[in-house]
């Protein structure tokens, strides 16, 4: 049995280490201080106030940075209808796209200092940040330019109209690459931005502001200020505001949809979720665990659609385990600039000891905890990679959004008991399933209550291809044709 | 005696559109206006009631006052149904919507007896009635057309294939629109359950009896017991439940009230659910149809699955 071919492991504890590959930062030039992006020019704020943002990975500040309060969020709002009452939806529609073409090609051509600075602000490894985040977020642009003038193909029999100034609220997981999504379509669609990034992750936002500037956008056009959630407030609860599109937890979209209550306001909610993750005993075994590894450990779980509740068939647990640990023991976390490393810093303190609250909360329940045995570096936030074991359908670490690098796991014996338990959650944003037999891998993608299925693959995403939830998980779609659909009005 | 004692009894107890039987003639056997849920017709749980006038203040019949308890039922037989309405062939939803107007069709002059009764027109009355039965009809072949309407193969720059379909978001609870007694309730239904969804409706506080009726051509129309579900009774009493409900996945209001849409807003968000206005559709011009209101309560799902050796495309620059 020892000879059998899928017990055979790879040593990994050699004598070799890697070598470190740091990633130069000469290519990010960060300014000490950074004004908020209203009209076209970089203003001081109004509130006189700024926060400074820092690298979590070793806990050194960066830059300042302004916080807008009310006035300077209005400012903005004043700005952006000014340019869509004057410019932007008089503009034809061909000029519109070359504008966003532009921007995706400024982008472009400043991917390597962009996905430095994203790393450095928010943490991730270097070899996401390069290969994911930044072109991604540029391809939005490039995919949407190309809409805006050919939206009466998109809804036949209506006509397209945009709302008008949209306020769009991100996170700090995809800092530029949320950017890129709920920026782009709205230019497409004829509408213009009032955009706060998160308060722990500015500096891309703020590149890209820059970008927009270089790019020629006419001024008001899209506005970028930085601030934490009172900022966020004042533009959900801002009156001249047509749209609030927000990416982040569901408890405050819950707060956003009571706080646009009565008004005319539309939405577009993208929030948490809690994915299954289904391996059956006839899947490429080997495939599934590198899939499991990316669904988790991907940005290190900071990730909405993260493959957090692992659930395998019975007869092929042990294998699947036993793979899996083998494979946690290979991943390298550490510095994100290099670009040798798998799993970067937590992005904040508050995140890590969130993190933290929830481990040892699983270990309460009753969960067996096996963390990776890897050295964590001195300072900055970091996490091994950690998966829980003999977990409760109830167990809070199985039903609760943990946004970190850890992983639960539950057996199953059946389909239908498997999506009994991977249904039976408030949220339903995304979910994987990994078999070999086709007619299975559609009832099941049928069946899962989420609104992105990935088939023998995970955490795949695309401008083309429309993302967002069911259920708790918010509504409206972001990406692809469906996602105009959350920035116009059919008449 | 006998009879004068009745038709006594008649006039306290039940509704007066009836003729009053005489000795020689025969006395008319008045319909008892019952809810339905799960595909049964009982009465409120409440036992309560409220009379259903026409415009001249005359009685028309004694109509259930449901309650909370009413509506939580109703969210039960939905939720029941949604398995197996939301997973048939779409072919075979659409033979039932048919199946539906078909029916309506048969019972037209029941439907126009009823709506004169609430005193509208013969002629206004006929209009309601074969626009309902048309509706029916449009919406029966959208059943299996608007997903290739509304989906998209994407063309990701990866070797996977890529689609995006629409799937129904589940049990959805709607206010039907008070101004007409069917049309509205049926342009409210029809593209709910289209879509696979199920459904618990209200139906207008001031014109309930064709909707009751329509839950018996409902009823002998195949459509599976709980997919439609009705109840008669008070808006301002009953939306909290409809906005707050934690397995309602989205709720449908046709006032333009900004009050009680307000409220809808606010508990509606207690579970995310998809808030649907229809507050300034006119339910008889030709727009107030078209596969936009199916979109309403859809989901867009989106799968993905690895193509082996195509392309080489990567996402590049």
């Amino acid at each position: 049995m020892a000879t059998k071919n899928n017990t055979l492991k790879l040593k990994f504890d050699s004598a070799r280490k890697y070598a470190p590959a740091p990633e130069s930062k000469a290519a990010a030039k960060i300014d000490a201080k950074y004004d908020l992006f209203i009209n076209g020019k970089f203003e001081k704020p109004l509130s006189k106030k700024y926060f400074a943002t820092t690298n979590p990975a070793n806990e050194e500040k960066l830059a300042d940075v302004a916080e807008a309060n009310a006035a300077d969020v209005d400012k903005a709002v004043k700005a952006a209808r000014n340019a869509y009452e004057k410019t932007w939806k008089k503009m034809p529609a061909k000029e519109r796209a070359k504008y966003i073409y532009r921007i995706a090609r400024v982008m472009q051509e400043r991917a390597r200092e962009l996905a430095v600075i994203e790393t450095l602000d928010g943490g991730k490894p270097i070899r996401e940040s390069r290969d994911f985040d930044v072109p991604t977020a540029a391809n939005h642009f490039f995919y949407y330019a190309g809409w805006a003038d050919k939206l009466a193909y998109a809804f036949p029999n209506r006509n397209a109209h945009p709302l008008g100034v949209a306020g769009q609220i991100i996170p700090w997981n995809f800092p530029l690459l949320m950017a890129a999504w709920k920026i782009a379509p709205a230019l497409a669609t004829g509408n213009t931005v009032v955009l706060k990034p998160a308060e722990t992750t500015p500096l891309t936002a703020l590149k890209l502001a820059q970008i927009i500037q270089e790019a020629d956008l006419p001024p008001g056009v899209v506005n970028i200020i930085t601030g934490a959630g009172a900022t966020g407030a004042a533009i959900v609860n801002h009156p001249d505001i047509n749209k609030i599109a927000f990416t982040g937890s569901t408890d405050v979209g819950k707060i956003i949809q009571k706080a646009i209550a009565g008004t005319a306001k539309k939405a577009t909610l993208e929030l948490g979720g809690k994915a299954a993750n289904i391996i059956f005993e006839d899947a490429p075994i080997d495939q599934a665990v590198e899939g499991v590894i990316n669904g988790i450990f991907f940005n290190q779980g900071h990730v909405c659609c993260a493959g957090s509740r692992l659930y395998v068939q019975e007869s092929v647990f042990k294998e699947v385990y036993r793979k899996l640990k083998d494979r946690l023991a290979t991943l390298i976390v550490g510095d994100p600039l290099d670009k040798n490393t798998d799993i970067g810093a937590i992005n904040s303190k508050q995140q890590l000891d969130t993190i933290h609250k929830y481990l040892k909360i699983g270990l309460k329940e009753g969960a067996e905890m096996y963390e990776a045995p890897c050295e964590l570096p001195k300072k900055g936030f970091y996490c091994r990679p950690t998966i829980f074991t003999n977990v409760a359908q109830s167990s809070r670490i199985a039903q609760e959004e943990i946004f970190g690098p850890v992983l639960t796991i539950q057996t199953f014996r059946t389909d239908d008991e498997v999506l009994e338990k991977a249904n039976n959650t408030p949220y339903g944003l995304s979910a994987g399933v990994w078999t070999d037999k086709g007619s299975k891998i559609f009832n099941m993608t049928t069946r899962l209550r989420a609104g992105v299925v990935w088939a023998n693959t995970f955490n795949q995403f695309d401008p083309t291809s429309p993302f967002g939830g069911y259920k708790e998980s918010g509504y409206g779609r972001e990406g692809g044709l469906h996602g105009l659909n959350a920035y116009v009005n059919l008449v | 005696m006998a009879t004068k004692v009745l038709s006594k009894k008649l006039k306290t107890q039940t509704p007066v559109a009836a003729k009053k039987a005489t000795a020689s003639e025969r006395l008319e056997v008045l319909k008892t206006y019952k809810i339905y849920i799960g595909g049964k017709f009982p009465r409120t749980e409440s036992g309560r009631y409220y009379k259903a006038q026409n415009a001249n203040g005359h009685t028309l019949a004694n109509v259930c006052l449901s309650s909370r308890k009413d509506f939580r039922e109703a969210v039960v037989s939905a939720r029941a149904a949604f398995a197996d309405w939301g997973s048939r062939a779409a072919f075979n939803r659409s033979q039932i919507l048919y199946r539906i107007a078909e029916m309506l069709e048969g019972r037209k002059a029941q439907f126009i007896e009823e709506l004169c009764r609430q005193n509208i027109s013969t002629t206004l009355a006929e209009k309601e009635v074969t626009l309902s039965i048309d509706r029916l009809i449009y919406y029966a072949g959208w059943c299996d057309k608007f997903q290739q309407v509304l989906s998209s193969v994407n063309p990701v720059a990866s070797s996977h294939f890529n689609f995006s379909n629409p799937e129904p978001t589940g049990v959805v609870a709607a206010i039907a629109p008070q101004q007409t007694s069917l049309l509205g309730l049926v342009s409210v239904v029809a593209p709910i359950i289209a879509g696979g969804n199920t459904c618990v409706v209200l139906a207008s506080y001031t014109k309930p009896l064709c909707a009751v009726t329509f839950a018996e051509v409902l009823n002998s129309s195949d459509v599976p017991a709980g997919v439609v579900n009705i109840l008669t009774g008070k808006i301002s009493e009953l939306y909290p439940y409809f906005a707050d409900h934690m397995d309602v996945n989205a709720v449908v209001f046709c006032e333009n009230d900004a009050d009680i849409k307000n409220a809808i807003q606010l508990k509606a968000s207690n579970n995310l659910k998809r808030v649907i206005f229809y507050d300034k559709i006119l339910w008889e011009n030709i727009d107030a149809q078209s596969p936009y209101f199916i979109q309403d309560t859809q989901e867009i799902k989106t799968t993905w699955h690895p193509i082996e050796n195509i392309g080489g495309a990567k996402a590049g620059y």
